[in-house]
């Protein structure tokens, strides 16, 4: 083999190797660090692991948040209108969090069901629903109208008759 | 008269710029392919109209937020009346509309720029260049006009004020920040379209490369500085004092850095030596592509991050659409034509071809990271197979150990020769800065903390590693040559080495930062004292203050430091009436060796109290200090006497090739 032709198998050797440790790293790094995100009807129902980091989000129940009078501890209740989820968190929330509006909760789940918040995120934009909060709304209100669906649609061909 | 119809006539202009990108785009390479000068030379001109036209339509969309014109849609849902000129006049490129029209005034300018400064390119190639650039604009121009034209009008009945800024973005920092990451984003382009015409033309000798160089240094300034700001503006203005925060539209504009980084370095080799000569291209176009791929992440609405405003998702496919186009079509293209290209130089491992080669891999390591962590969640969504988030934690444990290798090779790097040199030279040529650099390592730490720690001492191993050997050139010139040895340097070289003190520099911030800062969340009441890190910091006063469109609780925080008062801090919390939302006004004392940071939180029940947090940032000014280093040390580069006085060259250039075009 010509000297450059060996260079060049050897640095296409290193290439794979590194870009192969680096695949392998990766993946592992994901998978440690991954954040599964759950709603809270998926929560109550113990879908989701305790003590694992993990993702949840809704909407701050109404009359639900209460400082603690002597320290930084808050507590508030998400909800996607079909189930609720009790949040602990200690420290400062941020500026669009508010009663009525969608936020979402990175955090662990201890052996109560509460929901022990390592960050709080509320959007900077307030017409602006987190994607994974808005479809947890949707599906929660999907579920809720399959029973009523028939007589959903016999009130539309009462209508149409009409 | 006039005034009101501004925003026709922007639209106008904005058509007419369309027309003529497209007519750059096609006529010019058309020319260059069936060898018509007349033809060719309709870039420059279209370049420069281009330009002219979309600046018109810049200026009116400005001038319609200075006249406050709120029957325009886009004006009506980014300003107020009662928002101070200078934010309604940064707020033109607050939204969606105004940016992408930013996006596509800066390309027509670096077009323009690059048909002043590089006018004596052989006229094919610079026919090619801009017709590439006239391509990417006609796409941008079509995107803006198709579906988000900002001078949509709300007629018959405007509303009678608008709905404000986001006061987010109302601060002087978001200022400059889009339009400088922006120039950086854009300007990869340019790198881009050399790239493609020497494809095109067969001709992927060195010389397009030393076309290519000051351009890419350039655009890479801009970016580093652009991102700097933002993460600047992240820091004191969302009120949490964390400088990086891995969010998928940081790491948008993250990944071309990178990418760019690696084409810089890469070209560099292909310039001096000939080698990577096909992989500089392939650089070219990864980068650029990344640029585009940021532009589709942050404006298509499918991430959740700051950025992510109500988006319309027809915008998102569009741009999609374009970025599947231009990779497919410069892909295809490579596919061609560079496997004709032969890099058949030999080099040693111990040479400096070796280094840059292990930088380039190591930087797009780091950069396929990045995506990974950025797309693997987008993917698994669109899949359905879930929702995840990928949190700092991943991003830290791959991309600090990458950097701490990265450094390790940017030590050598320097002080090899090309090609090939023998392991003593080497090894006489780094031990002392060895050394130094572990000695420097394990003093820093006791001296400033009375006490030994690993992570920070490796932090400024790494950055001292990369400083100190950076001294072995001009030294040793001095002793040859006396004081005014070192100026026989060039300049490229003089930027290399402030790019990679930079470079230290960052390091030495987010190392320092990352291990020594105090953070503690607080509630306070007035003539209530805390201390932190060091520092007693006191609230004397609360007061409720009145700005232009806000309201404001503010506090005056007095921080003493033993008997001395160090500063007085006015941190503030303002409700925005018309958006009907709070904002946190951070308070810093900022410093070379410590930012003093404190943030209002929220009132507390008992009425009196606020929740509050304070924080002690050591060197944190150092993190953006070496960015902009890094950004001066590519200025510098590209004032290089060889790029100036290259016209001889293109001029002899050129009379040699239109020799040839008549025999």
């Amino acid at each position: 083999m010509k000297a450059h032709r060996r260079q060049r198998l050897i640095i296409l050797l290193v290439l794979v190797a590194l870009a192969g440790v680096a695949v392998g790293l990766t993946l592992y790094a994901l998978r440690a660090n991954m954040n599964l995100f759950y709603s809270p009807t998926q929560i109550s129902s113990g879908e989701a692991p305790q003590g694992r980091s993990l993702r949840a989000g809704g909407v701050v129940r109404n009359d639900s948040v209460h400082r603690d009078q002597d320290t930084l501890d808050v507590t508030f209740t998400v909800t996607d209108f079909e189930a609720d989820v009790p949040v602990h968190y200690r420290g400062i929330l941020p500026d669009l969090f508010r009663e009525g509006q969608g936020v979402v909760i990175v955090g662990t789940l201890d052996e109560r069901g509460w929901l022990q918040a390592s960050e709080v995120l509320a959007k900077h934009d307030e017409n602006y629903m987190p994607p994974e909060v808005d479809g947890a709304l949707k599906a929660a209100e999907a579920r809720r109208a399959i029973p009523s669906e028939t007589a959903a649609v016999a009130d539309s061909r009462a209508s149409k008759t009409l | 008269m006039l005034i009101q119809t501004l925003p026709e006539i922007g639209l106008y202009a904005m058509m007419l710029a369309l027309a003529m990108a497209l007519v750059q785009a096609v006529v010019p390479l058309a020319g260059s392919l069936t060898r018509r000068p007349l033809w060719m030379s309709y870039a420059v001109p279209m370049a420069w109209g281009q330009a002219l036209f979309l600046l018109i339509a810049f200026v009116c969309l400005a001038l319609g937020f200075l006249f406050k014109d709120f029957s325009v849609a886009y004006i009506a849902d980014n300003a107020n009346s009662r928002l101070p000129w200078y934010y309604r006049l940064s707020a033109v490129w607050g939204g969606h509309e105004g940016s992408v029209l930013l996006w596509s005034m800066l390309l027509a300018f670096w077009g323009l720029a690059v048909s002043i400064f590089s006018r004596h390119l052989p006229r094919d190639m610079l026919a090619r260049v801009l017709a590439v650039l006239g391509m990417i604009n006609a796409g941008f121009l079509l995107f803006i006009l198709a579906t988000s034209s900002p001078f949509e009008r709300l007629l018959p009945v405007p509303p009678a004020d608008g709905a404000d800024l986001n006061p987010l973005l109302q601060d002087p920092g978001l200022i400059i920040h889009p339009p400088m990451l922006y120039m950086g984003y854009v300007g990869f382009s340019v790198a881009f379209a050399f790239a493609l015409a020497a494809l095109m033309g067969g001709r992927l000798d060195a010389a397009w490369t030393r076309w290519a160089r000051p351009w890419t240094n350039l655009a890479w300034a801009f970016l580093s500085v652009g991102i700097a700001l933002g993460s600047w503006w992240a820091y004191y203005e969302l009120g949490w004092g964390g400088w990086w925060f891995w969010d998928p539209v940081e790491n948008a504009s993250l990944m071309p850095w990178l990418a760019g980084t690696a084409l810089m370095h890469s070209l560099a080799v292909t310039e001096k030596r000939g080698g990577f000569k096909s992989w500089t291209i392939l650089l070219a176009i990864v980068t650029f592509s990344l640029s585009l791929l940021g532009t589709f992440l942050v404006r298509s609405g499918v991430l959740t991050s700051v950025h992510a405003f109500a988006n319309d998702p027809s915008r998102g496919t569009f741009i999609l659409i374009l970025l599947g186009l231009t990779v497919g079509a410069s892909l295809t293209l490579y596919a061609f034509r560079a496997p004709r290209v032969k890099s058949p130089l030999g080099f040693g491992w111990r040479s400096r071809d070796a280094m840059l080669l292990l930088n380039n891999i190591l930087l797009l390591v780091m950069m396929v990271t990045v995506l990974l962590g950025t797309l693997y969640p987008l993917i698994l969504d669109s899949l359905d197979l879930g929702r995840i988030s990928v949190g700092p934690p991943y991003f830290n444990a791959l991309i600090v150990p990458l950097t701490v290798a990265l450094g390790l090779f940017m030590g050598v790097g320097p002080v090899t020769r090309w090609k090939q040199m023998a392991t003593r030279e080497l090894i006489k040529r780094l031990w002392l800065s060895a050394i130094v650099s572990l000695a420097i390592a394990l003093a820093m730490p006791w001296l400033y903390d009375g006490a030994w720690s690993l992570p920070v001492s490796l932090g400024l191993l790494i950055a001292a590693w990369i400083v100190v050997p950076l001294a072995r050139e001009p030294l040793t010139l001095m002793r040859r040559f006396g004081l005014r040895g070192p100026a026989r340097l060039s300049r490229s070289h003089y930027g290399m080495v402030l790019g990679h003190i930079g470079m230290a520099v960052t390091i030495v911030g987010v190392t320092m930062v990352s291990n020594y800062d105090h953070a503690d969340n607080v509630r306070m009441s007035l003539g209530h004292t805390v201390e932190v890190g060091g520092y007693r910091f006191t609230m004397t006063q609360l007061n409720e203050t009145r700005g232009p469109n806000y309201v404001s609780d503010r506090a005056t925080i007095r921080v003493t430091q033993g008997d001395r008062l160090v500063t007085l801090l006015h941190p503030e919390k303002r409700f925005f009436d018309v958006r009907r939302q709070a904002m946190t006004e951070t308070a810093l004392d900022h410093g070379m060796t410590r930012d003093l940071y404190v943030a209002m939180g929220e009132p507390l029940e008992d009425g009196e109290s606020w929740a509050m947090r304070i924080q002690v940032k050591p060197f944190v000014r150092w993190l953006w200090l070496g960015a902009l280093l890094m950004a001066a040390g590519g200025v510098l580069a590209v004032c290089d006497k060889r790029y100036r006085h290259r016209s001889r060259i293109r001029h002899r250039n050129r009379t040699r090739q239109n020799l040839e075009a008549r025999s």
